[in-house]
């Protein structure tokens, strides 16, 4: 082995001694062999060329001998190698489309990897992340899912649970409305976003502090002094990374609160971002179905083990209510038919823009697949233009391998140089892919080219090398001697086997851009629907939306809360250029607006749940301010809000669907049995959760009927200058005129939810649409290649044609012909084969169908035409051929 | 003419080899005579075969080369049997003669 290993080092070093060696000897064996002829009594020369048919061709044994010799493999390769660059240096037009068309091909699937690979495949930043589940409830009786939990849900799954290690719960507030608390005492006062958990949720995220410690159940308790612990970015930005915090004081919502604990760079929770603070969430002091929970499993648990384990659970937490309290709630529980909803935490996380996601890199990786058809056509037209020199090759003695193996570097070559620039284009496109994402992207921040993506370009590079480079020497290594000389004199037309490949090719091209164009018709279409909708409200642009907090303990007197509220609309009502302003519960859209059953006097069902309704807390003119139409009856007034009169509004559907008539819901009571409501006016719907959903039925109470919003709540103002700098430091200026360093949050126009409403089709529409343009560029230059070569390779018989008498139309509708009968056949595969794709994308569509026949009909013209004129130059150049000019060239 | 019969059967060319520098260190010329003479003219080595086999032997330490004199005094490599390809020839004969032993006993009992 070792001997084989030194003369495997002896032949690449010493190649040029070897070399000489074997050629002294085959020199010598022919000499011998001429001798031995001569002695028969031939003549010198005769004797030579026997002895020269004998051994067989010198340059044949060499590469023989040189095939066993080891590293010869290495020197072809490095011949090779060098061969191609010289190619490739020779025909920089050819090289520079061909890198450039495989880079952005590779640049883009690898980009669009990346995405996936962050958001989808990554395991969560948890040990054992396969064990985490989310814990949430099921209530199909009033139709909603995925509810939280309530504090008495947590006492009894964290005592009698079976199959958890430990369960914990957090809060993160809702929509717009996250939960946030207000710093005051160290620098600027500061409106941070805060996490409310349980002891035991930094545990079960096997999370560990980087200085101090985490939270114990005593922090938990009612009435413990008050701790805090911050997260990595907070404890920088705002103590400058001092390791001497812990310990320390600040004032959280006016109460002095220690710090405990700082928590490590890595520290992720969910999708939430610019976390701040992290509190005890001390469940005993919280009530209401409001808090969600993590869990981990037991080793070897299965989810549906869990899950049945939380449905035997969830009657026993009703053991600690008063005896009539139960019953109630026990038939509560019947009713709605409540059960376990639990998902692994990383399903939970990404929800379902996993299909997004996948349908996008879909359509990337066409779009590399039609580059990779492109490639090997260009590389086709290349090669066949080297037939010559192939053919000398073979007859010097390349074997059929050795041929196929050189060019099958140039594939690699191209490939690996056009791989190398995608991923520089990859590093572009993630930014701009990233700025691009809908902001319910989660863990959008986590994306990044890390080395699977790399291992994944690499990947993808070596398949589409391998891929359009395979092409070629099945059909080019097999020239043997004489064929391939033969065939380059003055010839008569290419044979139409010459063409079949290339022609394929053409055809895989326009059928796979017809599949994207398809694709992104239908989500241009999809968006044209959803503008098409009227949200409820009119010109979003023109409102300016935001949040303020007041500290806990101003709640406690909601009466000075309602006059604080008044008193920053009446300041900002007093800026040149408002026409409206409002405040309320939640802004349409947000997210943060909240549902709830709703009871109607004269529909009373028996035994069974009222369904439950979007709820909205407002001021007098929400309507107004957001241009929602007054239908029936009338606005609230502060009247009705100050002195709290039982009124309500509801929207158009709800009412219709009671009263067929929106002018029968006044005076109609709604509510529950105990407060009754008169309702005095009806208004449009409103699509709160999106154009593409249905508009869901509404009820608008007076905001002074739930304390809780008068401490949170949601001001909108309309004016001309919404969105702008200017308008909104004055507002800022409005409402610290009132409330001194009371922090704004969540300062966006309406327009910005309603956007972001769409965002998720806008993000496919923009991506798809811009792989079905590439693609459309790519097949247009694909099918102008095929009919320009085979021009200019018919030149002559179309000179032929002309000179018998054959009309310039006559030439245009041949060549046209041509391009035509491939633009259809590819056309035809591209229908057939996006009927059968475009299904994956039903998710996505809203008020079109997959097979949408506007959408097939549209791009097969848009198609059609680009494909004829891109087959148009050329045969518009072969109708200008000269037949005497034809026929004498070549 | 008779390129048939220069196809020898896979492995025995090797066989041949060895056979034929078991006497005498030989060329590459002299190697293809020799097999062609103790064949009695039945076999002959395209030197495209002979050439690779002879180098690959070499790769293996079967066979040594080296720069001598020819007969007529012209400079040719001779190659040159070494230990361990004295033992490959004589493991390749044994090997040899199991097969043609068992190959007339399966032929005869048909």
């Amino acid at each position: 082995m070792r001997s084989r290993i030194g003369s495997f080092f002896r032949n690449l070093l010493r190649k040029g001694a070897v070399e000489q060696a074997l050629d002294d000897e085959l020199k010598s064996a022919v000499e011998l062999l001429t001798q031995e002829k001569m002695k028969e009594g031939l003549s010198h020369p005769e004797a030579r060329r026997q002895a020269l048919i004998e051994l067989g061709g010198v340059e044949q044994v060499k590469e023989e001998v040189r095939a066993i010799r080891p590293g010869m493999f290495l020197e072809t390769f490095a011949q090779d190698l060098r061969y191609t660059v010289r190619i490739l240096r020779k025909s920089p037009g050819f090289t520079t489309v061909a890198v450039l068309t495989l880079a952005l091909g590779i640049g883009a699937t690898t980009a669009m990897f990346s995405v996936v690979d962050g958001v989808l495949l990554r395991p969560l930043p948890y040990p054992q992340p396969g064990r985490l589940v989310e814990v949430g409830l099921d209530l199909p009786g009033i139709n909603q899912f995925n509810w939280p939990l309530c504090p008495a849900d947590y006492f009894t799954f964290r005592e009698q649970s079976r199959t958890f290690q430990d369960i914990g719960l957090y809060y993160t507030g809702f929509g717009a409305s996250l939960y946030s608390a207000n710093v005051t005492g160290v620098g600027r006062p500061e409106h941070v976003p805060a996490l409310g958990v349980t002891d035991e949720v930094l545990p079960i995220l096997g999370v560990t502090p980087l200085l101090g410690r985490s939270f114990t159940r005593a922090d938990d308790e009612p009435g413990s002094s008050d701790t805090v612990m911050i997260t990595y970015g907070y404890w920088r930005s705002k103590f400058g990374g001092d390791r001497s915090v812990i310990g320390k004081t600040i004032d959280l919502d006016g109460k002095p609160t220690t710090i405990i604990g700082v928590l490590p760079q890595s520290f992720r929770f969910l999708g939430m971002t610019d976390l701040g603070v992290l509190l005890p969430l001390r469940p005993r002091t919280q009530r209401g179905y409001n808090y969600f929970a993590v869990a981990r499993l037991k080793p070897g648990v299965t989810l549906a083990e869990a899950s049945a384990d939380v449905a035997r659970m969830i009657p026993m937490e009703v053991q600690g209510d008063p005896a009539e309290m139960q019953s109630h709630r026990l038939n509560w529980f019947k009713e709605s038919r409540i059960g376990p909803n639990l998902q692994p935490l990383k399903q939970y996380m990404i929800g379902d823009v996993g299909k997004v996601l996948w349908v996008v890199v879909g359509g990337v990786g066409l779009v590399l697949v039609i580059a990779c058809a492109n490639v090997a056509n260009l590389l086709l037209v290349k090669v066949q233009g080297r037939q010559q020199e192939l053919a000398i090759r073979a007859a010097l003695g390349g074997s059929p391998g050795r041929i196929a193996g050189g060019l099958l570097v140039e594939s690699l070559v191209l490939a690996v140089i056009g791989g190398a620039l995608g991923l520089l284009f990859a590093y572009g496109g993630l930014q701009a892919l990233i700025a691009l994402a809908p902001s319910d992207l989660p863990r959008l921040n986590d994306i990044g080219i890390d080395r699977l993506v790399l291992l994944f370009a690499l990947g993808v590079t070596m398949v589409a090398g391998l891929l359009f480079g395979s092409m070629l020497p099945l059909r080019y290594a097999g020239v043997r001697e004489g064929t391939g000389l033969r065939e380059t004199g003055r010839s008569v037309s290419a044979s139409r086997e010459r063409h079949r490949a290339r022609n394929a090719l053409v055809v895989i091209q326009v059928g796979l851009a017809l599949v994207l164009l398809v694709s992104s018709g239908l989500m241009i279409r999809t968006f044209q629907a959803l503008i098409h909708v009227q949200p409820g409200f009119t010109a979003p642009a023109e409102v300016e939306t935001f949040h303020v907090h007041f500290p806990p303990e101003m709640i406690k007197a909601p009466e000075r809360l309602v006059r604080m509220d008044q008193a920053i609309l009446d300041s900002i009502e007093a800026i040149p250029g408002v026409s409206s302003a409002d405040f309320s519960s939640a802004v349409p859209m947000d997210a943060g607006a909240e549902s709830g059953p709703v009871q109607v006097e004269d529909h009373m069902l028996q035994g069974q749940l009222p369904p439950a309704r979007r709820l909205f807390w407002v001021s007098p003119s929400f309507f107004r301010t957001m241009g929602i139409p007054i239908v029936a009856g009338r606005d609230l007034t502060w009247d009705d809000v100050l002195n709290k009169r039982p009124v309500a509004i509801v929207s158009e559907n709800l009412a219709r669907e009671y009263w067929h008539n929106p002018s029968d819901a006044l005076g109609k009571q709604i509510g529950n049995p105990k407060a009754w409501r008169q309702i005095v006016g009806v208004v449009g719907n409103v699509y709160d959760d999106g154009t593409s959903r249905e508009a869901p039925a509404t009820v608008y109470w007076p905001i002074t009927d739930a304390d809780v919003f008068l401490g949170q709540p949601g001001f909108a103002i309309r004016s001309a200058r919404a969105g702008s700098q200017a308008f909104m430091s004055e507002i800022r200026q409005a409402v610290w005129s009132v409330a001194p360093d009371l922090p704004l949050s969540a300062v966006h126009t309406l327009d910005y939810y309603y956007r972001n409403s769409m965002a998720r089709v806008s993000f496919t529409l923009v991506l798809l649409s811009l792989a079905g343009g590439m693609a459309l560029l790519l097949g247009a230059i694909g099918l102008y290649g095929v009919i320009a070569y085979s021009v200019s390779q018919r030149t002559r018989e179309i000179g032929i044609r002309m000179a018998l008498g054959a009309q310039r139309e006559y030439i245009l509708r041949l060549i046209l012909g041509q391009g035509t009968k491939l633009a259809l056949i590819g056309v035809a595969t591209g229908i057939a084969a996006a009927l059968g794709l475009s299904h994956f994308l039903s998710s996505l569509l809203y008020g079109v169908k997959p097979t949408d026949p506007l959408t097939f009909l549209g791009v097969t013209i848009v198609l059609v035409i680009v494909v004829l004129l891109a087959s148009y130059i050329p045969a518009r150049r072969a109708m200008r051929v000269d037949p005497v000019i034809a026929l004498r060239y070549e | 003419m008779g390129k048939e019969r220069t196809d020898l059967l896979r492995g025995t060319l090797d066989l041949l080899i060895l056979k034929a520098l078991a006497l005498e260190p030989l060329h590459g010329v002299g190697v293809s005579r020799r097999i062609t003479q103790i064949s009695a003219g039945a076999f002959r080595v395209s030197f495209g075969s002979l050439f690779p086999a002879l180098h690959r032997m070499e790769e293996k330490g079967w066979v040594q080369a080296e720069w001598r004199a020819s007969e007529n005094n012209r400079r040719a490599k001779y190659y040159r049997l070494t230990s361990s390809g004295r033992a490959q020839l004589r493991a390749e004969e044994r090997d040899w003669s199991q097969v043609v032993k068992i190959m007339a006993a399966a032929v005869e009992s048909a």
